[in-house]
């Protein structure tokens, strides 16, 4: 297995604006950590109640509002047992879930900080005379196949693969010190070395004084050699139990294969492929090698000129390894069968729905880009976020979504000055519930919406400490958008446009959710009666 | 936070805004990001479009009020009774058809019908106005809203075509494939979709000139070259042209990120002096405007 390093690094104090935090620190990774336990939507549609914990590390976080620590992606891996996000700053913090014990019913499983790496560097270009940001623009994972974890995550045009695993044994005694009594890397011991010439394995009878025993297991642990008369034996190592140890190593890195900004992976359900998407290429990817990746969309027009359209993200069917879908910047999305030829620049489907005339406006290309594109566990439907409304769309039915869901229409209005402020082109994310009952997406002021497709209820929740008192019920809020204002109403007039929520993940199987806002991470779940 | 009042939704003020984007895209870190640059060039279009609509529009309607006090006056000295009802008459007469008498209605000519020789024409006290460049979807628009100048010279225009002189004013942009890592130099706007209709100058007595100019940016130093085809009243133009504007340029090429990119911004020129001042005090200045070697070949890198 290769293991490519890039060796390409630069010293981060050069090229950072002052505007930009100086230096990227091991963080303590609890600083931008908030976990609160709050509830939602129970199975019969009843708002439950909320708990909330004070953990004493929240005091801590006014003091660090780094942009190094801003989040930039969440997702659960496969069983909801692990929780990775990544932010600007190249960091990987994964969470685990706590096993649940009868002594504390109450704290059934609390996420907490399992392990935490620097996943990218920021880099140079010197061919372009461009800077690569390290920020870390998705995270997913691989399923889980032995004991360790894999995930993949990529910055801007580089994805690499983590391995994250334990170590909670620790071997003692013999044969860990080499011959000047210095320690041996434990993860080199690879076999006991007997005595050696060159490269090949002898076995000596010592039984003439008129030769001399040289080589290994000599020597005791302080370097004093031994009494040849008393080596009887080879002692090996023994393993002692230690404190759990939990490492990450970059196993694989996937490099040099994209021209311009990655912004998505998508891991196919072969388990030994996956893709990267940039804006106008995808390129599928062999797991086990780093060299070499097949291009299977290109919509890089010969003249660049004739530019009109970017890919914004793509992703794998979650049961057909041979088909995925990609989205685009003007509204549509295509679908594509890996079958049909080797370049899948042709669509099998194209889904789109036709402008409505009377909402045209000067941003009307903006805000129908497509941020997220999702599809539902069963592979049914498709979920695409736009900028003020999230689309269910049926795989069948190419020429109108199935379901329209208006997350902040009363923005409509104000897109100019969403533009002027830059917001427009926030991208927000979109993700199912584990039975496909449910979508989330986030909106600004904290806040995140939720549609129950049955029931077509909608729901407005805040993620903010100070708006949710301990073992309180989370308030669902509520946007006036004109004329009078209720008492617990928020105008729009008011909203903090600087605190957004777009990145959110939904536990695969249970209703734990996780929502990204800035540089805190809250954690919402069920509550246990 | 946004304001309560919202912001003009004015196509001038979008323009200089995208155009900000733009410009301030390129130093920020990570790279030119294209998927935001290619929206933004989306409403840097559309508001062109807006802008351009109201201005022929608007022009539209001081020309028939002008040519209507014209043929008033005409009619004045010969029946003073008739008047109102004539210039009803005559105004309608000037709307709606193509063909009318060669001095009156002939400046009011439809691009797309034909291309009357100057010497028909006698200039009118506000000469017509200037054909910036236009894309397709506004050349194809219902109404007759695009009308020659009355005092350039007849240039053959059919919707996609272009003249001899336009190539001159073609700016050229030095792109670098990141792929291929090929250079290659780039004649802007011309050789595709855009609509070419010839650019010319305008005077308009009655407005001022730094209001009404319908200066390409992208074109300026080539225009100033160019400015023995013109008649007095364009030469006149280009002097004032010179001054800092308070309105932003029209961008007429920029149907795409490339030329966006190629013209340098040099007609970047924000309602706000003193923000443009802290940007970049080029901008303003005919010298640094004259010296655009370095603009006109930017290295895309796209």
């Amino acid at each position: 297995m290769d293991e490519e390093i890039d060796t390409r690094k630069i010293n981060n104090s050069f090229l950072r604006d002052h505007n930009y935090a100086t230096e990227v620190q091991p963080v303590q990774t609890l600083d931008y950590i908030d976990s609160i336990k709050a509830f939602f939507f129970s199975d019969n549609g009843q708002l439950r109640s909320f708990t909330q914990p004070e953990p004493p590390l929240m005091r801590r976080q006014e003091a660090f509002n780094r942009t190094a620590d801003i989040i930039s992606t969440v997702e659960f891996n496969s069983t909801g047992e692990l929780l990775a996000t990544g932010d600007k700053g190249g960091r990987v913090v994964v969470f685990q879930r706590e096993q649940e014990s009868k002594n504390q019913p109450h704290r059934r499983g609390e996420y907490n900080v399992y392990s935490t790496f620097q996943s990218h560097e920021p880099e140079f270009d010197y061919l372009k005379s461009l800077e690569i940001e390290e920020k870390i623009n998705k995270i997913r994972w691989l399923p889980q196949q032995n004991a360790a974890y894999f995930l993949l995550s990529t910055n801007d045009k580089t994805v690499k693969l983590w391995k994250i695993s334990e170590r909670d044994k620790r071997p003692e005694g013999y044969n860990l010190k080499d011959e000047e009594g210095r320690i041996r890397d434990p993860t080199t011991i690879t076999a006991l070395r007997i005595l050696l010439d060159h490269k090949t394995v002898k076995l000596w009878k010592i039984s003439e004084r008129d030769k001399r025993p040289e080589g290994y297991n000599l020597k005791d642990e302080e370097g004093r050699i031994r009494d040849p008369t008393t080596i009887t034996a080879l002692r090996v190592p023994v393993l002692r139990p230690m404190d759990l140890m939990v490492e990450a190593t970059p196993r694989r890195i996937f490099s040099n294969a994209h021209t311009y900004h990655i912004n998505s992976i998508s891991v196919n359900s072969d388990y030994e492929t996956y893709m990267s998407t940039d804006d106008l290429r995808i390129n599928l990817w062999n797991l086990e090698i780093t060299n070499r990746s097949f291009n299977i969309v290109d919509i890089k027009p010969a003249n660049m000129e004739e530019l009109t359209e970017v890919i914004t993200a793509a992703e794998f069917h979650p049961n057909q390894c041979n088909t995925f879908v990609y989205s685009s910047s003007k509204g549509s999305i295509r679908l594509c069968d890996m079958r049909t030829s080797a370049l899948c620049d042709n669509h099998s489907k194209l889904f789109e729905e036709p402008e409505d005339p009377s909402n045209r406006s000067f941003f009307s290309e903006i805000i129908s880009s497509i941020s997220d594109v999702k599809f539902s566990h069963s592979g049914r439907y498709l979920m695409t976020r736009d900028y003020l409304t999230v689309k269910v769309w049926d795989i069948n039915m190419e020429s109108k979504p199935l379901e329209t869901y208006q997350v902040h229409d009363y923005l409509r209005s104000k897109l100019c000055s969403l533009y002027e402020n830059d917001c427009i082109f926030d991208k927000f994310e979109c993700v199912w519930n584990g039975t496909d009952s449910v979508l989330m997406t986030g909106s600004y002021n904290n806040f995140f919406r939720m549609f129950d497709r049955n029931t077509k209820r909608d729901v407005t929740l805040e993620a903010s400490r100070e708006n949710s008192k301990p073992r309180a019920i989370l308030k669902p809020r509520k946007v006036c958008v004109g004329g009078k204002r209720r008492k617990d109403e928020i105008s729009v007039d008011s909203l903090d446009f600087s605190k957004k929520i777009l990145h959110t993940a939904w536990h695969p199987n249970e209703n734990i959710i996780a929502v990204a806002a800035t540089n805190n991470l809250y954690i919402f779940q069920d509550k246990v009666n | 936070m946004i304001n309560t009042m919202e912001c003009a939704v004015d196509a001038q003020s979008l323009i200089s805004i995208s155009l900000r984007k733009i410009h301030n895209s390129r130093t920020q870190r990570g790279g030119i990001k294209l998927h935001k640059n290619l929206l933004v060039s989306y409403v840097l279009r559309n508001a062109r479009q807006v802008y351009m609509n109201e201005k022929y529009a608007e022009i539209y309607r001081m020309q028939q009020y002008e040519e209507v006090m014209t043929v008033c006056n005409e009619i004045q000295e010969l029946n003073p009774l008739d008047l109102v009802e004539d210039c009803e008459e005559q105004t309608a007469d000037c709307c709606g058809s193509a063909n009318e008498s060669a001095s009156l209605c002939g400046a009011l000519l439809p691009v797309s019908h034909q291309a009357p020789s100057v010497q028909h024409l006698q200039p009118s006290s506000a000469c017509s106005v200037p054909l910036a460049l236009q894309s397709e979807e506004v050349c194809k628009a219902p109404e007759p809203s695009f009308y020659r100048s009355c005092c350039a010279e007849a240039y053959p225009v059919s919707n996609c075509d272009f003249s001899p002189v336009n190539s001159m004013h073609c700016n050229k942009t030095t792109v670098l494939d990141l792929d291929t890592h090929v250079v290659t130099t780039v004649e802007n706007g011309y050789l595709h979709q855009d609509c070419c209709a010839s650019l010319q100058q305008c005077c308009q007595g009655a407005q001022s000139p730094a209001k009404k100019r319908k200066l390409d940016f992208g074109y300026y130093v080539s225009e100033i070259e160019e400015v023995p085809d013109f008649t007095p009243c364009k030469r006149a133009k280009f002097e004032d042209s010179s001054y800092a504007s308070t309105e932003p340029l029209d961008t007429s090429n920029i149907s795409n990120l490339i030329s966006i990119f190629g013209s340098g911004f040099s007609g970047l020129v924000s309602r706000q002096a003193d923000l443009e001042q802290a940007l970049n005090g080029q901008f303003c200045s005919k010298q640094a405007l004259a010296s655009l070697g370095a603009w006109t070949r930017a290295i895309v890198a796209f």
